[in-house]
């Protein structure tokens, strides 16, 4: 029945779209943005445990460490290795005379563990070369590429052999890596430990993170145990540290309300028109199903009717929401846009459609199941 | 086939509308008889209970006082969803305003009484084919309501009604939105094929010009049943 009225039918299905398309297209934006607030932990896989300040509260909360708890934690039995990380904003003064902040990561000089997950130009060893850092691919095309040489020209990605200075100190740039988004910046480098420390301004204590790996068989939270015990300093798993600054972000910061904003403004939108749309074509239908109910169908065929209706519509809806929601995410996936669309969202943009077109539907079969068939008598 | 012969037996119905302090009676214990293989027609003014007593007769509607029994079945005994199944069996609507599906074609509106009664599709369009066969409609099959003539949906409605084979068949106005040809057709069609040995119909009309067609009038005025005659020049 519904197919047939054109109007009423491409009206509930366009509504059920666009609450299809902003619930699932505003929840990716979101899980997006927070996966980029533990980027950095996500990009370091080598080390299964962070060592911190028991006061740190996310990966950008550094609360900085004396060197010789470096030496504790590799005490502590069950630990394989532990390696100092150094993680800092620091000033960087580019060849024009502009200053940029960026993320510094100062590496284990031994090992390099920490390292980018993958080199672009370059190798991670070149950092092992006098002053080298490399730089991520984003802020060697962006925020610290050259001026251009004609005026209105295009700017120029910073390149190997390429020098800045970063706190007076003179680095060159001796690779190229491509690392995750992170939330707060997207300039990285990545240097060694000692020449971080020599980079960042005086400070008695320099140490941000000690990494550490598991014996093998060793039971990770049984080891974080066993560190903070011996230590007094905070010890998480990798997947900790991630819920840790995810749980950060999520409590002291504005977005999750924002994006539930949007999100719910997309459900009541949808909810309005899918439903007001439903209960109208059922009133101008009513005839219909009087003459339905006098001719012997019972309310229960009737409700299947109404929830295949309903279904149907809500199936069209919801495909074309998350297929729209999913063209704008391939269509942006090159940009600075977060857009992380899990399958979870896809549950949960389903889950919220089928809200809206239960409650479309109960508002009409609640119409039908109460109407008197007598009615077909009626001018 | 029945003992007593009667396909409707009313006595003393009764039914009132009541909105808000208002109290209407619509039937003051109606008394009717409408025998198997008759055509009764209900013939009266405007609001004097002519279609309150069918919808009560069709069980569309329950009355508050006396007895109804359809084929020896007293309907009070009913409960609702007994009833519901009982119109999907037994009866067959025949509508002023035809009530066909608009989005549905002309041979899935005539087989939707039989999805009702769960037969299969294959079925159920079979036989709903035949039925516009019979209506003279075999060329309509695919066609919408909408784009057939006043005269031809009423005779999609007859089909539909007939389709499952009900024992008794109620009509109201089936012919006064048609001119006095197109009437004279479908009650012609009505008389042929759902007049039977078995079956009884009833029909509620102000259209004078098709109670030849009638076994017997049944006129009432003010909710009660004043005169039954007979009629015997059928055409």
């Amino acid at each position: 029945m519904l197919v047939g009225d054109r109007g009423k039918y491409l009206g509930i299905i366009m509504g059920l779209t666009f609450a299809s398309l902003l619930i699932t297209q505003q929840s990716s934006i979101f899980t997006g943005l927070m996966t980029r607030t533990y980027g950095a932990i996500t990009d370091l896989s080598q080390p299964d445990i962070w060592v911190m300040d028991p006061k740190v509260l996310f990966i950008d909360d550094i609360k900085p460490l004396q060197d010789t708890e470096l030496y504790r934690v590799r005490g502590v039995e069950g630990v394989e290795w532990a390696v100092p990380l150094y993680k800092g904003l620091l000033k960087a003064r580019l060849e024009d005379g502009n200053f940029q902040i960026c993320n510094v990561l100062g590496l284990d000089d031994a090992t390099l563990i920490g390292g980018p997950p993958q080199m672009i130009q370059g190798s991670l060893s070149d950092l092992r070369r006098q002053d080298a850092i490399i730089v991520n691919d984003i802020g060697a095309r962006t925020r610290l590429a050259k001026r251009p040489k004609e005026r209105g020209g295009k700017a120029i990605p910073l390149q190997i052999g390429d020098t800045l200075e970063i706190n007076d100190h003179r680095a060159v740039v001796v690779g190229i890596c491509k690392v995750s988004r992170t939330f707060q910046s997207n300039l990285l480098y990545n240097t060694t430990y000692s020449r971080a420390t020599v980079f960042a301004p005086r400070e008695r204590k320099l140490l941000s993170f000690v990494l550490v790996k598991a014996r093998a068989e060793e039971d990770l939270k049984i080891l974080c145990e066993r560190i903070k015990t011996s230590t007094g300093l905070a010890a998480y798993t990798s997947q900790e540290f991630k819920d840790v600054t995810y749980n950060y972000y999520m409590k002291y910061t504005g977005i999750p309300i924002n994006f539930g904003i949007a999100v719910a403004l997309g459900f009541l939108i949808g909810t309005a028109i899918a439903g007001q749309t439903f209960y109208n074509f059922t009133l101008e239908n009513l005839r219909y199903f009087g003459t339905l109910k006098a001719m012997g169908a019972t309310n229960g065929i009737l409700l299947r009717m109404i929830l295949l209706q309903a279904l149907m519509v809500g199936s069209l809806g919801y495909g074309l929401g998350v297929g729209g929601a999913s063209l704008f995410g391939y269509i942006l996936g090159g940009t600075e846009l977060s857009f992380r669309l899990t399958r979870d969202l896809l549950f949960v943009s389903a889950g919220a459609i089928t809200l809206i077109i239960i409650f479309s539907a109960l508002i009409s079969i609640r119409k039908v199941m109460r109407l008197e068939p007598a009615i077909v008598f009626k001018a | 086939m029945l003992t007593n012969g009667m396909a409707v037996s009313c006595r003393g119905v009764a039914k009132t509308y009541t909105t808000g302090s208002t109290k209407v009676l619509a039937l003051r214990g109606i008394n009717l008889d409408v025998r198997v293989g008759e055509l009764l027609m209900l013939v009266g003014p405007s609001g004097c209970g002519k279609t309150t007593l069918i919808s009560v007769i069709a069980g569309i509607l329950d009355h508050d006082e006396g007895d109804c029994l359809v084929f020896e079945q007293n309907l009070r005994d009913m409960g609702q969803t007994q009833k519901t199944r009982y119109r999907g069996t037994n009866i067959g609507f025949v509508f002023q305003a035809y009530n066909l599906i608009p989005t549905l074609s002309v041979m899935e509106n005539v087989a939707v009484p039989l999805l009702i009664l769960g037969r299969n599709r294959t079925e159920a369009h079979s036989r709903a084919k035949e039925m516009l066969v019979r209506v003279g409609l075999e060329d309509k099959l695919a066609v919408l309501p909408a784009d057939l003539s006043g005269g031809q949906q009423q005779r999609v409605a007859i089909a539909r009604a007939l389709v499952h084979s009900p024992k008794l068949i109620v009509c109201d106005e089936p012919t006064s939105a048609l001119d006095a040809d197109t009437g004279r057709l479908v009650m012609e069609i009505l008389r042929q094929t759902a007049l039977s040995a078995d079956r009884a119909l009833i029909i509620v009309t102000h259209d004078s010009r098709i109670f030849n067609f009638a076994d017997r009038i049944a006129r009432m005025d003010d909710g009660r049943i004043t005169l039954v005659e007979p009629q015997v020049a059928h055409t």
